[in-house]
């Protein structure tokens, strides 16, 4: 059998096994479905509410993308300055730690009372929350680009846009696509944290209102969405991750993905 | 086959690199480190000059101070009429790594001093499909790499990767060409078939190369002058003319004439080393 299906079956089969074990273990010991529901409960509640949960879906979907691109564009900028300069390297990184260290929750509140209830703060904490990684990874690929890769175009009198261009943003592109998934997981927890909030829309507000109406299948149908879209954004980035930087993942047990 | 130090007048009259005192030492007051004592060295167009040393001695210094990544801290150098770092200069280079860039094909790598480089940047977006990427194809195929255009870095070898370096050095048709030491990571046999690629650059395209290396028979085999320096902190202490036929081969290199010579440059090395130790 081709290691590549093997390893996607025993994939499969993992998460199979996750939800027969919770199913098991809820049945076994008796769990009320207001404490832990059963994985089945949950499908069904999913199922069964899915008109009235779509338009949330596509909700907080979209307020992601929004801080999530917003948050892309920022930390690309604030990287590429960083990682080009040392002085900017030294100087900025204490403050960005700083600012990084925030726990988001905190910020909420302050971004509603700026804006009020509804999508900006969502956007915004989505923002907050993606754009560090993608900093970090930049700056790093900028940083540790190697000397010897620049001197053959600083020989031929290139510029340093020249050198960001032609040098340094290719060989980020891997540490570049590395924090995009990380950034777009973020970013939805940026979301649905605001959502929770305060927000009357989307998923983090669905899970809200259903958790003080002890409606717990739904709770668990919400954060079942989440992974989903999760998982989707991160194999969306893989795939792209494949067809622009092929070229740094050559080992053959990397390049199938 | 003639000898190559004939060369005609007209080329002769203004050299192609000159260093006039040029001398660089690294940190300052007391902790300063003298890299290259103030030297004076001309070279001429269309000459090949290869400088020998230990290893330290201030070679890659010269090289650099002639590319211009590097400033001379005391005296001037100046290439093509200009002193160094003033404006862009058309130089090519070659270092012993090849480094090809690990995301462009070999034909992307070669190409890419025509995308910096005056005046063919101006028109890269509308010849890069047509006249830059023949040019690029006839080079390769000139150095026997016509099949690997294609090709990412890391599916050649070594030998290989240093012939398509070479390439990128040359494709922007460069005044001057500057190798630092280009086949010295490279296995005997290779070393020599790259000589003998070299060469056959030369011949056709006839730039003016620096070459640096601590091989004294892979200096007389390609150049038409030698130079050779001490050990740190450097100077010439010799200046010969090489004047075998050529193509030279690499036969050629075991007849009395050409040991006679290594022998000569060997013994100024090694003389100009036990110098300089009993110095400290």
């Amino acid at each position: 059998m081709p290691y590549a299906l093997k390893r996607r079956i025993w994939a499969a089969a993992l998460i199979v096994g996750f939800f027969l074990l919770w199913e098991i273990l809820c049945i076994a010991m008796d769990i009320s479905d207001l404490i832990v529901p059963r994985p089945s409960q949950v499908f069904a509640t999913l199922f069964a509410r899915f008109p009235v949960l779509l338009p949330h879906i596509f909700h907080t979907l979209w307020t992601t993308m929004i801080g999530f691109v917003l948050g892309v564009i920022v930390g690309v900028i604030i990287g590429a300055v960083i990682g080009t300069s040392r002085t900017a390297y030294d100087t900025a990184y204490p403050l960005l730690i700083g600012f990084s260290s925030i726990p988001k929750v905190a910020v909420v509140p302050i971004f509603v009372l700026w804006f009020g209830a509804g999508a900006v703060p969502a956007v915004l904490t989505a923002l907050a929350m993606c754009f560090f990684p993608i900093v970090v990874n930049i700056a790093t690929g900028l940083a540790t680009t190697e000397p010897e890769l620049e001197d053959v175009l600083k020989s031929l009198g290139a510029s340093k846009m020249d050198l960001l261009l032609n040098v340094g943003l290719p060989r980020t592109m891997p540490f570049f696509f590395a924090s995009l998934k990380i950034a777009a997981t973020f970013a939805f927890v940026g979301t649905v944290l605001a959502e929770t909030v305060a927000s009357n829309k989307g998923i983090g507000n669905v899970m809200m209102s259903a958790s003080s109406n002890f409606d717990v299948p739904l709770v668990f149908a919400g954060l079942f969405i989440l992974a989903f879209l999760g998982v989707a954004l991160y194999v969306l980035f893989s795939v792209i991750e494949g067809r622009f930087v092929g070229w740094a993942n050559r080992r053959d047990d990397f390049a199938s993905t | 086959m003639q000898p190559d130090v004939a060369q005609n007048d007209a080329e002769r009259k203004r050299p192609a690199v000159q260093l006039s005192r040029a001398g660089v030492s690294f940190g300052q007051g007391d902790a300063a480190v003298q890299a290259l004592q103030p030297t004076d060295l001309t070279i001429d167009q269309g000459e090949f000059l290869a400088l020998v040393g230990p290893s330290g001695c201030g070679k890659s210094t010269i090289l650099k101070l002639a590319s211009g990544l590097l400033r001379p801290t005391t005296g001037a150098v100046i290439v093509g009429g200009r002193e160094v770092a003033a404006k862009a200069l058309r130089v090519g280079m070659a270092f012993q790594n090849p480094t090809m860039l690990p995301w462009l094909t070999i034909e992307q790598n070669v190409m890419l001093p025509l995308k910096i480089v005056q005046p063919f940047r101006r028109d890269f977006a509308r010849k890069k499909r047509g006249e830059y990427r023949d040019r690029v194809h006839a080079l390769l195929a000139d150095v026997g790499l016509g099949n690997f255009a294609g090709s990412f870095p890391w599916q050649l070898s070594g030998g290989m990767l240093q012939r398509a370096n070479l390439c990128r050095a040359l494709i922007h048709d460069p005044s001057l060409l500057l190798l630092d030491e280009p086949f010295g990571a490279l296995d005997q046999f290779t070393r020599e078939e790259l000589w003998g690629t070299m060469q056959n650059l030369w011949t056709k395209r006839r730039p003016t190369v620096l070459l640096v290396t601590h091989d004294l028979k892979e200096a007389g085999f390609l150049g038409t002058r030698i130079c050779v320096m001490s050990a740190r902190p450097g100077r010439i202490i010799d200046d010969s003319p090489v004047t075998f036929p050529r193509p030279r081969t690499v036969e050629m290199t075991f007849q009395p004439e050409f040991v006679a010579l290594n022998q000569r440059l060997r013994e100024r090395i090694i003389d100009a080393r036990s110098e300089t130790m009993e110095g400290v």
